[in-house]
């Protein structure tokens, strides 16, 4: 696990983790700004994400959606707020309706991502930052709904080879 | 685990665009989301804490329970204003209080604060299993990407 320490507080409603990766930042910055790299971990594997948008400016925005086992898609968006290739990112994340247009009843997070360089590669560090508890809350019902999906295909595999 | 997360009632009130415009990805995991009452005891635990007094009694009487009286003593303000403090606490479920003569005793309600910090451990982990797919992306590149 290259996780190297997640620090949530409760106070101020942040999540901060940090991992170290086996790669130089200007590798890692592609995982977030090449779409077709950050699909392939935005998502848990039980709903992978497509990103239609990705456009990587200072007031650009990403457009994408999640494809859940039953066909469900669950769209969301992207809006930057900062950019610095490649060292640091800020967003905020949220939901869309069925055609993409942001839903602003829902929840949005906040993000900082900075890429430093370190002796093995990257210092990776996330802050997250919900606007209220409530929000929050929705989210990590979500999260619940992904975590034992995911679990549950985990299981599947392991009756299968037995 | 799965009956007891889907035993909420789904009364959350719709968003306020219509119920026919509720998004898919809501509809999806509108059965997982906790009814609103909870969700305004959840806000209510923070809003506790946003206060470094309230935050502060809260630790010491997680240690220790403590009386009204003494905790009072401890602040530089008056004994009504940490009575509030107090109250918002008990509000909050944060803290319980009891009556052992004529003092009241305060101390911490542990359940209500490892709830509070399970949730925050939840979205945790979406980070944690992001990391590691990052990590493998990372360590195993597929042709055409560059190294």
């Amino acid at each position: 696990m290259t996780v190297v320490s997640t620090t949530p507080d409760t106070a101020t409603l942040t999540l901060t983790i940090v991992a170290d990766l086996a790669a130089p930042p200007k590798r890692a910055w592609q995982v977030w700004v090449d779409p077709r790299q950050l699909e392939r971990w935005w998502g848990p594997p039980t709903w992978p994400a497509t990103f239609e948008q990705h456009d990587v400016v200072v007031g650009g925005r990403s457009s994408y959606y999640m494809t859940g086992p039953d066909g469900a898609k669950a769209h969301g968006w992207w809006h930057f707020l900062a950019i610095e290739e490649p060292h640091s990112l800020e967003f905020e994340d949220g939901f869309a309706d069925q055609a993409g247009v942001p839903d602003h009843s829902m929840p949005t997070t906040y993000a900082r991502v900075e890429l430093q360089e370190s002796a093995g590669g990257t210092r990776m560090t996330v802050t997250s930052r919900f606007a209220t508890f409530a929000q929050m809350e929705q989210l990590m019902a979500m999260g619940m709904v992904e975590g034992m999906t995911l679990a549950m295909g985990q299981i599947d595999e392991i009756l299968a080879a037995a | 685990m799965l009956a007891a997360l889907t035993d909420g009632r789904n009364d959350r009130q719709a968003p306020s665009t219509g119920s026919c415009q509720v998004p898919h990805r809501w509809v999806t995991y509108n059965h997982m989301v906790v009814q609103q009452a909870k969700r305004q005891a959840v806000d209510q635990i923070f809003a506790a804490l946003a206060d470094a007094t309230r935050r502060d009694i809260v630790t010491r009487v997680l240690r220790d329970e403590a009386s009204v009286s003494v905790l009072a003593g401890r602040y530089d303000m008056s004994f009504a204003a940490v009575q509030k403090h107090i109250a918002v606490l008990q509000r909050a479920h944060l803290v319980t209080k009891r009556q052992r003569g004529r003092e009241q005793l305060v101390s911490g309600d542990v359940t209500t604060i490892q709830a509070a910090a399970r949730l925050l451990g939840q979205y945790e982990e979406i980070w944690r299993d992001r990391i590691g797919r990052i990590d493998e992306i990372l360590t195993q590149p597929s042709e055409g990407e560059a190294p």
